[in-house]
């Protein structure tokens, strides 16, 4: 019963704020404020395997993409069968259909990207399955690059918009509340469990590769989401965009923020997107002065800004997901 | 249930407040705010740079002027690092708080394409200088462009190679990350061999490649009489410089990415007896085009290349369309670029069409000595 | 098969850069378990400072186009790196290994001499901001306000991010973000052999490749310091104890491997002389690939590691696509570390309890 009201909350607030949140703030704000939504999904969901299951992958970027292009691709081109089959439904509705149809492929996709990333990487540990997963976002994006239907290096065009702010911060919602039950349940647990010690972790009964590959899945599956989220709002996709660096952002994001708590993946996220936009007053100085915050803030607060936990003294509790 | 992002929100909020509270505006009484966005920094920058100072030296010869409709134009540029996220977020902001009437740019058709929408959809005109891609224009009637489209110069050189040249037996080196290369070998492909020649080999590499050996290598194999590279003068010198380290000689054939003086100081010898398709030749002894040329080596010290000269037939244009619209209102802007007929540029004689394509002839160049010399212009 | 040969000679020369590079991201993992990514930012500076010091007056006034240009450049450019190494070492990366005094005025200089530079326009405008960003960073550090000392692995990977962010951008404002030519510092000729072509440049970067490899090999196997190394690499907190200055021997580490990227730079300028601030992201991505692929850590993995690497790039865009190109490197790296976790000739380390 709480947990309809919830919900029905959080619709009624965000479609809301949906009709009058671009005359408010700008259009220019609006779209720093969507890029921030996608970029909390994105956070939030990387922190699952960075930071509650302690495996290190640099490649989320390539589930982003296959979510983008999944998704994209469906909506362009069932876009008529769908329209056809939902031609009772106002304009709107078809609309949220599409995009829902979308966003469930893009889900699968990722999903599947994830779970075919996260059962070879199980053998590798640190550094070796960091640049594994590098290696795999790569892959994902050169395989895009050659993949005519979704135009290749020309880049995606004629995607509708379908997604804006409501949608955005729906899936916010969703995610956030999402990784925070699965953390407080008995998996997030056996995730901390491995990320503390995993030798101890096994000992214990703790199925250790499934807990992995199921924490790489569930984190790809939101990264899909948020690709889909992106890709219906700017409307355009290119593979430059998902390219490694942008897995570093999103490493910066959770570790800036405060490894290992949703806070902290949030904080971050908010912090290094509006930053970056802040920072446009450096002019051409702007990713130098970023660069420098960013190597000074490791060295004066390794934890990260709301962080109480470090990769050091493992074993102590993270920040508790409030 | 606690919300976490409650913290997190407080701390958006305040980020927020501090991105608006500043910028925006300019002096409305007696500035025009034109918005410019490009590579000027990033992979593509040289790009980026060569268009900033051909329109920064347009706009300074209109206000020298005395501007347009009694005001200065003012251009705000924003750099999108190469990144096509980043051009939509900044073409955005130009829009929305900067709130300027009109925006010229970019370079790379794939930038565009991703700020175009936004263009577009808020009702302010946009010239690209350079963008090739067909399907850039096709985004909206607010969207134009001053340079010819992939499917002509694709024909040009065709044209040139089956007919000048007489070559039959051409290979092909594509730069698959580039939708401009991808589109002008398209069409390349199509209309050689219409006129009876042969593709022998295709290869490709992408932008920001160095080594072009292997492909080169499996060029070399199949004997052409000429290569096609319709890439960017940024790889193109390298490739020709390690094409003849190999020991192929044959010509080689390009577009307008070629045409800068960085060609022939990164291609050396190796360029020699080249040609390419391009929008003008500084060599063009018309009078709008020394002047040009002059100008724009004293103040860049470096003779411009055919972004810079597009740049600056973008900006003047635009110019040139403000005044004749007789108000800075976007739309009234927009509906005088659509008029354009008969604009006389450096890179041409501009008319806008009713796909908001520029109709111009294009100028085939050969390579020799270091230097750039003019062949032929080729027609619609 | 003429044409298989002549991807050979291709593939190996261009794996012989990745190869140099390769043994930087190696020798630095293997003192301080750290991925630099910064190194392969270290060789674009390596490539730029030959260019500015074989564009130098006095240098081609005195030298010319002779070999001993090609000396000069060399050690200069592998000098301004080693320096740029230690720099990089001291200011970003031991701060959190321990205290580090004057890492906030460093840092702090340089936003400070970026204000100044755009709000007073001038280079003394700069000078006094950098002026003031040291002060102030002196200030807050007798505030109290010091490094925390307890980076773990990862904020340790997110500097090495920043410092490499910091470098390419500081790079597009240094030198200018439009690609630059580099000299030709040593003249060049077309070797027939059969069917194949070689050119000189290619036996030279070879040549030199080797040389330098030798040479680590032997500064690591037979002197004092390079035992140091490997007691450093083998245990930190254990050669510390015997009485090793750790601090000193991991600043060399960085200097020998920064010195050899910037080797690398020079080498790869004279075969492929475009250069540009971004030159390093790819190349050094690859080379980090090769050096895991040989079993990071590993000196001659590093090298075995980067010639696969470029012999795999040239036969796929050779035989296949060249859009798979940088697909290649990762392609295979997985199937190895599939294989073999650890590397080619990593040592397989079982997981300690």
């Amino acid at each position: 019963m709480k947990k309809a009201a919830f919900w029905i909350a959080a619709l009624a607030v965000l479609g809301g704020l949906q009709l009058f949140v671009r005359d408010i703030v700008g259009a220019y704000n609006y779209q720093i404020l969507v890029l921030v939504g996608i970029n909390i999904i994105l956070a939030v969901s990387l922190n699952l395997i960075n930071g509650y299951t302690g495996q290190f992958s640099i490649g989320h970027a390539g589930f982003y993409a296959v979510g983008a292009y999944t998704c994209a691709g469906v909506v362009v081109y069932g876009q008529e069968a769908i329209r056809g089959a939902t031609g009772f439904l106002p304009e709107l509705g078809q609309n949220t259909v599409l995009l829902l149809v979308g966003l469930l492929c893009a889900a699968i996709a990722a999903g599947l990207a994830g779970l075919a990333v996260g059962i070879p990487s199980l053998r590798l540990r640190g550094d070796y399955l960091a640049i594994v997963t590098l290696g795999f976002g790569e892959i994902i994006r050169v395989l895009i690059l050659n993949v005519e239907a979704v135009g290749g290096a020309r880049g995606f065009s004629g995607i509708p918009q379908l997604s804006n702010f409501f949608w955005v911060y729906l899936g916010v919602v969703v995610t956030v509340v999402t990784v925070h039950n699965l953390v407080q349940s008995s998996y997030g647990r056996a995730f901390i469990s491995i990320r503390d010690d995993e030798i101890a972790a096994e000992a214990m009964g703790v199925d250790t590769t499934r807990f992995k590959v199921l924490s790489f899945v569930v984190s790809s599956i939101f990264a899909g989401i948020a690709g889909g989220l992106f890709a219906h709002f700017t409307m355009y996709l290119h593979p430059n965009t998902f390219l490694f660096t942008t897995s570093f952002y999103l490493i910066i994001m959770i570790v800036v923020g405060g490894l290992g708590s949703i806070e902290g993946a949030i904080t971050g996220a908010i912090l290094v997107t509006v930053l970056l936009e802040v920072f446009r007053e450096f002019g051409a100085f702007r990713l130098v002065n970023f660069a420098i915050l960013l190597v000074l803030i490791m060295i004066y607060r390794p934890t990260g800004l709301l962080g109480s936990w470090t990769l050091v003294r493992a074993g102590r509790r993270p920040g508790r997901a409030a | 249930m606690k919300l976490p992002t409650f913290s997190s929100s407080v701390l958006l909020l305040g980020g927020l407040a501090i991105t608006s509270c500043s910028g925006g505006g300019g002096d409305a009484a007696n500035e025009i705010l034109i918005g410019e966005y490009g590579s000027l920094t990033g992979t593509t920058a040289t790009f980026g740079i060569s268009t900033k100072n051909g329109i920064d030296l347009a706009i300074d010869e209109v206000n020298a002027a005395g501007g347009v409709l009694g005001k200065q134009l003012r251009v705000i540029v924003e750099d999108d690092q190469g990144r096509p996220e980043e051009a939509q977020t900044v073409v955005t902001k130009l829009i929305t708080r900067d709130e300027v009437v009109a925006i010229l740019g970019e370079v790379a058709s794939s930038r565009t394409l991703a700020a175009a929408p936004v263009a577009q959809s808020n009702g302010i005109p946009m010239i690209t200088p350079s963008s090739t891609n067909p399907k850039i224009t096709e985004v909206g009637d607010y969207i134009f462009r001053v340079c010819f489209i992939d499917p002509f110069q694709g024909f040009v050189m065709a044209k040139f190679a089956a007919t000048t040249l007489k070559v039959r037996n051409v290979a092909i080196l594509t730069d698959v990350k580039n939708d401009h290369s991808v589109g002008l070998t398209q069409v390349f492909t199509e209309e050689f061999g219409k006129l009876g020649g042969r593709i022998v080999a295709r290869e490709s590499y992408s932008e920001g490649d160095t080594d072009f050996s292997a492909q080169l290598t499996s060029l070399r194999a199949r004997n052409p009489d000429a290569i096609y590279v319709p890439g960017y003068y940024t790889e193109v010198g390298l490739l020709a410089r390690q094409a003849r380290q190999l020991g192929l000689d044959v010509p080689l054939l390009g577009g307008d990415g070629w045409d800068s003086p960085r060609l022939t100081e990164i291609g050396g010898p190796a360029m020699n007896n080249s040609y390419f398709s391009s929008h003008y030749s500084p060599q063009d002894t018309s009078q709008l085009v020394r002047r040009f040329v002059g100008q724009y080596q004293e103040r860049f010290g470096e003779v411009p290349d055919g972004l810079a000269a597009l740049a600056y037939d973008a900006a003047k244009l635009l110019a040139d369309a403000i005044a004749r619209a007789g108000s800075a209102e976007p739309a009234a802007i927009r509906d005088a670029i659509a008029q354009t007929k008969g604009f006389v540029g450096v890179t041409g004689t501009i008319s806008i069409n009713a796909q908001r394509n520029a109709d111009k002839a294009a100028t085939v160049v050969r390579v020799a000595g270091g230097k750039l010399e003019f062949v032929e212009t080729i027609r619609q | 098969m003429e044409t298989f040969l002549q991807q050979v000679i291709n593939g190996i020369s261009q794996g012989s850069a990745y190869a140099l590079l390769a043994l930087g991201y190696t020798m630095v993992y293997g003192v301080l378990r750290l991925i630099n990514f910064a190194h392969g930012d270290v060789y674009m500076v390596g490539a730029f400072a030959g260019y500015y010091i074989a564009n130098n007056d006095a240098v081609q006034a005195n030298l010319g186009a002779s070999w001993m240009t090609a000396v000069v450049v060399m050690a200069g450019s592998m000098a301004v790196c080693a320096f740029l190494g230690i720099l990089i070492e001291r200011f970003a990366y031991r701060p959190g290994r321990g205290n580090s005094p004057y890492t906030l005025a460093f840092w702090l200089a340089i936003v400070g001499s970026s204000v100044g530079r755009m709000v007073g326009g001038s280079t003394p405008a700069l000078l006094a901001g950098a002026a003031a960003g040291a002060v102030l960073g002196v200030g807050l550090d007798r505030l109290g306000i010091r490094p925390a000392r307890q980076s773990s692995h990862l904020t340790l990977l997110i500097i090495a991010i920043g410092v490499s962010l910091f470098l390419e951008n500081g790079g597009q404002l240094a030198f200018g973000a439009d690609p630059k030519f580099f000299p030709e510092i040593i003249p060049t000729r077309r070797i027939q052999l059969g069917g194949l072509t070689v050119d000189s440049q290619r036996l030279t970067v070879l040549g030199v490749s080797v040389v330098l490899m030798v040479l680590l090999t032997l500064i690591i196997n037979y002197t004092k310091t390079g035992k140091a190394m490997r007691a450093v690499s083998f245990n930190l907190d254990a050669a510390k104890l015997m009485g090793i200055n750790t601090d000193r021997i991991i600043a060399f580490t960085f200097a020998l491997g920064s010195a050899l990227a910037g080797a690398g730079g020079i080498l790869v300028s004279l075969l492929y002389p475009r250069i540009d601030p971004l030159m390093g992201i790819m190349p050094g991505l690859k080379a980090f690939v090769a050096a895991v692929l040989g079993g990071i850590g590993s000196v001659p993995g590093a090298m075995v590691g980067g010639l696969i690497i470029g012999l795999a790039e040239v036969m796929a865009v050779g035989y296949g696509q060249s859009t798979y190109r940088d697909a290649t490197a990762f392609v295979i790296l997985v199937l190895i570390l599939l294989l073999r976790p650890s590397g080619i000739m990593g040592k397989r380390t079982s997981e300690k309890v």
